[in-house]
């Protein structure tokens, strides 16, 4: 009975499976993401390995069928953006920094946070089953890439494998959604009291803004995917001109998801790498309010430029020059932010630990891959460049190697507070080393081979592009030994166990969830903080 | 009710505020977590508005070279030659021949034309059809006009039956004040015939198990 009168009282803390399983508390729920996500950023690469290793010399090294490059291109795709980046980011960053950034004592549904974590583990399930099952006629697996552009995914891959990877983005973006619902109601009702939205930090700020382009954006991709859904299996003819439908419709429907998504992926690296400049060059954030308000109109005109993924697609000159206009907009919003992060820096105390090394990396490789964005908004140039090593070099420097570079400046910026435990500042600039050289080999010369007019999505190439090929699976491997790296620092930092304190970083560090200790108690703010 | 009346006799008034004020802040976030369940179900509802939509956007601006279709010819025909090409498809699973019976014609703006396609059943079944077409290049297509077409309707056709396949078309004088259009001079007409599907399905390499639908 006492026992019983106890729980009544104080919130129970479960150990064990249970504490996990069940669990409602926002830091429980942002280690599982962020576990999660380790496990797919690890299938992911290495299924990127794979294809590097394939694409090492001309001719057919690993995979006797190019069938099984493609699905190797598509599940790395997707369990990178759906499994890795936005669970790690958004979920797994989002839920444990962004009650303690605010102020709250938990997310305002905390059992919808549970139901959002557990239905990714289902989800990611059913993709990696679908490598398993026969897809196009004599292959097994989805190799549409993560486009899943009709036909190819309707009467193209008549197998069961496009059914299980579309119920996969069925199961990841209820979760994303529900997950965003639970954010923005967070934000918007339980901000500590004086902590206006003006006066929220840059990380809640990305969060919110990314919650609501997840809400607006992954409904009319799960509305685009379940149209191949019925046109696959019960007759429906959205997509199949036989039936009066239009292929060219999935193509709108998908990139006016796909585009947004893009910045769903980086925002969050936008929010958090802000924090890391400031704190250490020990100054506060330069312009503030252009910032949050920078993220938000990433945001929003990120929802008119989807045309831009399709101007060979047949689309009028009048259309083009809309969505080249539109598109080269983003720059501006997005040349404030790089300009303010550098402006930040300017004449402060810098200090060189690892997250601030990351942060250098992230505007660094961000931005080049900015700039090759800006030459490929143009129509003209896309004509030559679509479909391009080119394209493949552009998105990755954004969000495989900006976003990635975002999210392990913030892992090592949180993981004191995270874990209680300092890194090693060795491994850990060691990590960032061998990682920014290997992910530069990888993905630079990638821009030579797409103006020679390499096309992407083909597991065999003339040999005149052997050379840069070559040269880019070995910066794969280097990269592949930076994550090595990455999890013997992990380890190391488990195994030694040096204690850190509430604050690691120094007056620099001004947000509310370096008052707390590290690690935070498993509930904190039983007296709300008061922001003056 | 009635736990709420024991604490105000027992301990304090301090939890009553403290339950009143968990009530209101539990409506506030369901007010907003509806709001925001709105908007996505709101955003999905959208995604199937958009098929309907893109249909009509394509009818209206000759978007894709989407032909037009009118009641009557124009007043005026220009002096102006443009030259119409004719093209046809088969879907692979149809088992017609078809083909246009004048490769191309040379009209004026705004002149009426009949043109001749023919189709033949070369399979060994009865097979209904239906055409879907356009034009290229696609800037023509909102100036394309058809009064009469075979493609306006299904078309049965018995095994090695053959049928001749009219259609009448202008193309609007209103071309040459569009800046895109203005330079065409030639347009190309395209059909391509789909079996209507009542017949098994071909496309599905399944062992053709029967629509759900039944259409």
């Amino acid at each position: 009975m006492a026992g019983k009168s106890a729980t009544a009282d104080h919130h129970d803390h479960p150990t064990g499976l249970k504490r996990y399983l069940f669990s409602t508390n926002h830091k429980d729920i942002g280690t599982l993401y962020l576990i999660f996500a380790l496990i797919g950023g690890i299938i992911g690469g290495l299924l990127s390995i794979g294809m590097r290793m394939e694409l090492q010399h001309p001719g057919m090294q690993i995979f006797s069928d190019p069938h099984m490059f493609n699905v190797f291109t598509t599940a790395h795709g997707l369990i990178m953006v759906f499994f890795m980046i936005m669970p790690s980011l958004f979920g797994g960053f989002g839920n444990w920094i962004v009650p303690l950034q605010i102020g709250a004592p938990d997310m305002a549904f905390p059992r919808l946070n549970n139901i959002s974590f557990w239905l990714l583990p289902p989800a990611f399930t059913l993709l990696l089953m679908s490598l398993f099952v026969p897809g196009p006629p004599g292959g097994d697996g989805v190799g549409g890439g993560w486009t899943v552009y009709a036909p190819l995914s309707t009467s193209g891959s008549p197998g069961p494998a496009m059914d299980f990877a579309i119920l996969s983005l069925h199961l990841a973006g209820a979760s994303s959604i529900l997950s965003a619902i639970n954010f923005i109601t967070t934000i918007f009702n339980m901000r500590a009291p004086g902590m206006t939205l003006h006066k929220m930090p840059l990380f809640v700020w990305s969060i919110l803004v990314t919650a609501f382009l997840l809400l607006l954006a992954l409904p009319v991709l799960a509305g685009a995917i379940t149209m191949l859904l019925t046109d696959r299996n019960f007759g429906t003819t959205f997509f199949d001109a036989a039936g009066g439908g239009d292929p060219l419709l999935f193509q709108h429907l998908f990139w006016f998801f796909g585009h947004p998504e893009v910045y769903i992926i980086i925002l969050p690296a936008f929010g958090l790498i802000s924090h890391v400049i400031s704190t250490f060059s020990n100054k506060p954030i330069f312009g503030y309010l252009g910032m949050a308000y920078a993220m938000a109109a990433i945001g929003a005109v990120g929802f008119v430029v989807w045309a831009h993924h399709m101007y060979t697609a047949g689309i009028s000159l009048n259309t083009q020059a809309y969505f080249v206009a539109a598109t080269m907009v983003i720059a501006v919003p997005t040349g404030v932010k790089i300009f303010s992060w550098i402006a930040t820096m300017w004449g402060g105390s810098i200090v060189f630990k690892t997250p601030m090394l990351w942060a250098f990396g992230f505007i660094f490789l961000f931005t080049l891959g900015g700039v090759t964005g800006v030459v490929l908004a143009n129509a003209g140039v896309d004509r030559a460049m679509h479909d391009t090593y080119y394209v493949v070099a552009h998105f990755h420097y954004v969000l495989s190697l900006g976003a990635t570079f975002g999210l392990f400046a913030g892992w090592y910026y949180w993981f004191p507070k995270i874990t209680g435990y300092m890194y090693s500042e060795f491994v850990g600039k060691l990590h960032f080393w061998v990682s920014f050289i290997g992910v530069n080999l990888v993905f630079f010369p990638q821009h030579f081979l797409g103006l020679a007019g390499m096309p992407r999505r083909y597991a065999d190439y003339p040999d005149a592009f052997a050379g840069w090929n070559y040269v880019s699976s070995v910066g794969s491997y280097i990269s592949g030994f930076g994550v090595l790296i990455f999890l013997f620092g992990v380890f190391l930092a488990f195994q030694r166990k040096e204690k850190a304190a509430g604050n690691p970083w120094g007056e620099g560090a001004t947000t509310l969830e370096w008052t707390l200790s590290s690690p935070p108690p498993f509930h904190q703010y039983e007296q709300l903080p008061r922001i003056k | 009710m009635g736990k709420i009346a024991k604490d105000m006799t027992g301990t304090s008034r301090k939890k009553t505020t403290n339950a009143m004020e968990t009530m209101s802040r539990q409506r506030r976030h369901f007010a907003v977590a509806i709001a925001m369940g709105g908007l996505a179900v709101g955003m999905v509802g959208l995604s199937y508005a958009a098929v309907p939509l893109y249909q009509l956007f394509c009818q209206v601006t000759g978007y894709g070279g989407t032909t037009q279709r009118a009641e009557q010819a124009p007043d005026a025909i220009l002096d102006r030659k443009m030259i119409v090409r004719f093209d046809a498809n088969v879907s692979r699973d149809m088992g017609w021949a078809f083909k246009p019976v004048q490769r191309s014609l040379e009209m004026k703006i705004g002149e009426s034309m009949l043109a001749h396609y023919e189709a033949k059943n070369v399979s060994g079944t009865k097979v209904t059809g239906t055409a879907t077409f356009n034009v290229t290049p696609v800037a023509a297509g909102q100036y394309f006009n058809k009064l009469e077409c075979f493609c306006f309707t299904e078309q049965t056709l018995e095994p090695g039956a053959r049928v001749d396949m009219p259609v009448t078309f202008f193309v609007d004088p209103e071309i040459v004040n569009d800046p895109e259009a203005r330079n065409i001079q030639e347009i190309t007409l395209s059909y391509t015939f789909f079996p209507v599907k009542e017949e098994p399905e071909v496309a599905s390499t399944e062992n053709s198990a029967p629509r759900p639908d039944g259409t």
